[in-house]
């Protein structure tokens, strides 16, 4: 599965992702200890501008919660979703319909189904990868705490 | 690669303090959980042997335990490999019974052993990847199948191959283990130990409530489903690292580092000068038996071949004519080889086992432990291999 997935996983499309300006989290949770609520405000503390989406919270960070993707009256650059693989499709055509230029798929999301919709739109896709993760690896602090960031350069790095 | 000696960090406002606790935002807070120089140090072990990250301890038992207490709870069962640095097996006999968790050791030469071993509770198989002092060498894919077929994760002490000649991960392995303290470091001059992980075993699985469910210890956080690939890790760090205390010193990790700077070179001249000395030992009269696995004639040649092609690391025992008498003589005339308990230094090391580690067995228990009176364990070195051949020559002349 993750070999067949690679294509979905360059470091290139990656890094060109973590340009974007304006991130919808699509399933994110007011629970702090959820996934989602970590990478948010770990997007928020960042620079990002976030767009929380789930139909089920009215408010989180003290940002207005819209119940899909439709309802946002503001440009989206990317889609970040934390939902159950079933609810891709839906989020991916509707991620086509305001025209957003990536999908990013969290671990376990993954649908075929998704990617096709998403792809025939011209949306780069990203597939079972934390943005948070990748972000740290290239932009931020992951070799802080030890983990294999695989970039070895022998540049100097800011602390 | 500067040396962060220092405690603790000064924050930047009590927001990214709270982040940091929370484990929000990645940040130092203090250095038993985390350091700059240390985990600079982590993350060339990580990337050496192809894992999602590393956490490094005082020492390598200290990364075992830190690995045993972030897995296991009372009641669970480990099977590890008979063929096992002693330190390990008197830590895993009477550590894990004093936690309640059950242990079987089964033969590493054996893959079926293993399938055989497994209980409902069996939450993990542990073995070294070229045996201290035995040289056996594990089939780690063969064991690797049977643990992951069980759901049950695999762990490697990788100290005697290094990533150098061999990378377990790549093999099916879950955990690697090393003692730094050896050939990671290989100049015998500071203690150290880490603890790799794939970031690919799913420790969701159903087996594992002690990382999948919500964890007591931090705030009721799930640290697989939260963290996804580095959630052992992350539960490794800031769970049992901050409990035990165990943390490796910043200046050791700078010396640990700067030996990896010249692990290629290094195991080079380790391995080739293994061979040649195994191979001048094995043609001595006053030599019976030469148990290297590099050696053409060893059972080990075609699990060499697959997982050491470029070689069966440095570590090995051989065993002489003359029994206890003649090993004391032996250590006694040489003068390039140090009589010193430890393995992987740059230079050569020796030890009769009969008369120091192993001083308080009968015979017949040294039988049991696989060596005999007469056995000698050499550490390989990187001098010439001549001069070694040579030192050794001019000992077993002097036996009488
Ligand atoms: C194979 C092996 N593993 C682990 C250890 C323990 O390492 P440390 O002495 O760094 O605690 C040793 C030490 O001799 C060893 O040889």
């Amino acid at each position: 599965m993750s070999e067949s997935l690679a294509k979905w996983q360059q470091p290139d499309t990656i890094q060109t992702s973590l340009n974007a300006k304006n991130i919808a989290i699509v399933g994110l949770s007011s629970n702090p200890l959820r996934a989602s609520h970590f990478v948010g405000l770990y997007l928020l503390n960042n620079g990002y501008q976030i767009t929380p989406v789930n139909p089920t919270e009215k408010e989180i960070f003290g940002l207005t919660c819209y119940p899909n993707l439709l309802e946002i009256p503001h440009e989206i650059d990317l889609v970040d979703v934390f939902r159950a693989p079933d609810a891709a499709p839906g989020i991916a055509q509707e991620a086509a319909t305001i025209g957003a230029d990536f999908l990013w798929l969290q671990f376990g999301v993954i649908s075929p189904e998704a990617i096709a919709i998403a792809e025939a739109a011209q949306i780069t896709c990203i597939v079972d990868r934390c943005i948070k993760i990748e972000h740290a690896r290239y932009r931020g602090r992951m070799h802080w705490l030890g983990f294999n960031t695989e970039q070895i350069s022998a540049r100097r790095r800011e602390p | 690669m500067p040396i962060h000696q220092t405690t603790s960090y000064v924050f930047e406002d009590s927001d990214a303090a709270a982040a940091y606790f929370n484990l929000q935002e990645y940040g130092n807070t203090y250095s038993r959980i985390m350091n700059p120089t240390v985990a600079a140090f982590e993350e060339r072990v990580a990337n050496l042997e192809g894992g999602a990250g590393a956490v490094a301890f005082a020492s390598g038992l200290a990364a075992q335990s830190a690995a045993l207490f972030t897995l296991l709870q009372p009641g669970d069962h480990v099977v590890a490999s008979s063929a096992l640095y002693g330190g390990t097996v008197t830590q895993f006999k009477h550590l894990l019974r004093k936690l309640s968790v059950e242990l079987d050791f089964v033969d590493i030469n054996q893959p079926s052993a293993w399938q055989g071993a497994i209980k409902n509770n069996t939450k993990l198989f542990f073995g070294e990847t070229i045996g201290n002092p035995s040289g056996s060498v594990m089939d780690i894919q063969a064991i690797a199948d049977i643990a992951h077929a069980a759901k049950i994760p695999l762990m490697v002490d990788n100290t005697f191959a290094t990533p150098y000649l061999c990378r377990p991960l790549d093999w099916g392995a879950d955990i690697v283990v090393h003692s730094a303290t050896k050939f990671l470091g290989g100049h015998g001059t500071s203690l150290g130990g880490v603890v790799v992980e794939s970031g690919e075993f799913d420790w969701s699985n159903g087996r594992f409530p002690i990382i999948e469910a919500p964890s007591p210890a931090y705030h009721g956080l799930k640290f697989h489903e939260t963290f996804g690939t580095f959630g052992f890790l992350m539960k490794l760090r800031c769970e049992t690292l901050r409990d035990l205390g165990a943390c490796m010193s910043p200046f050791n990790a700078f010396l640990l580092a700067q030996g990896i700077e010249t692990l290629p070179l290094r195991m080079r001249a380790h391995v080739s000068n293994a061979l040649a000395v195994a191979e001048f030992l094995q043609t001595h009269t006053q030599v019976s038996g030469v148990h290297y696995a590099g050696l053409s004639a060893s059972p080990y040649q075609t699990l060499v071949q697959k997982y050491l092609p470029k070689g069966a690391g440095a570590v090995f025992c051989f065993d002489l004519v003359g029994g206890r008498e003649a090993g004391i003589q032996l250590i006694e005339q040489l003068s390039l080889f140090s009589h010193l308990a430890n393995v992987g230094d740059a230079k050569s090391l020796v030890i009769h086992p009969a008369t120091t580690t192993h001083r308080q067995l009968s015979d017949t228990e040294l039988n049991a432990a696989g060596i005999s009176a007469g056995t000698i364990r050499v550490s390989i070195g990187i001098e010439d291999a001549q001069d070694l051949i040579a030192d050794l020559a001019y000992g077993l002349a002097a036996i009488t």
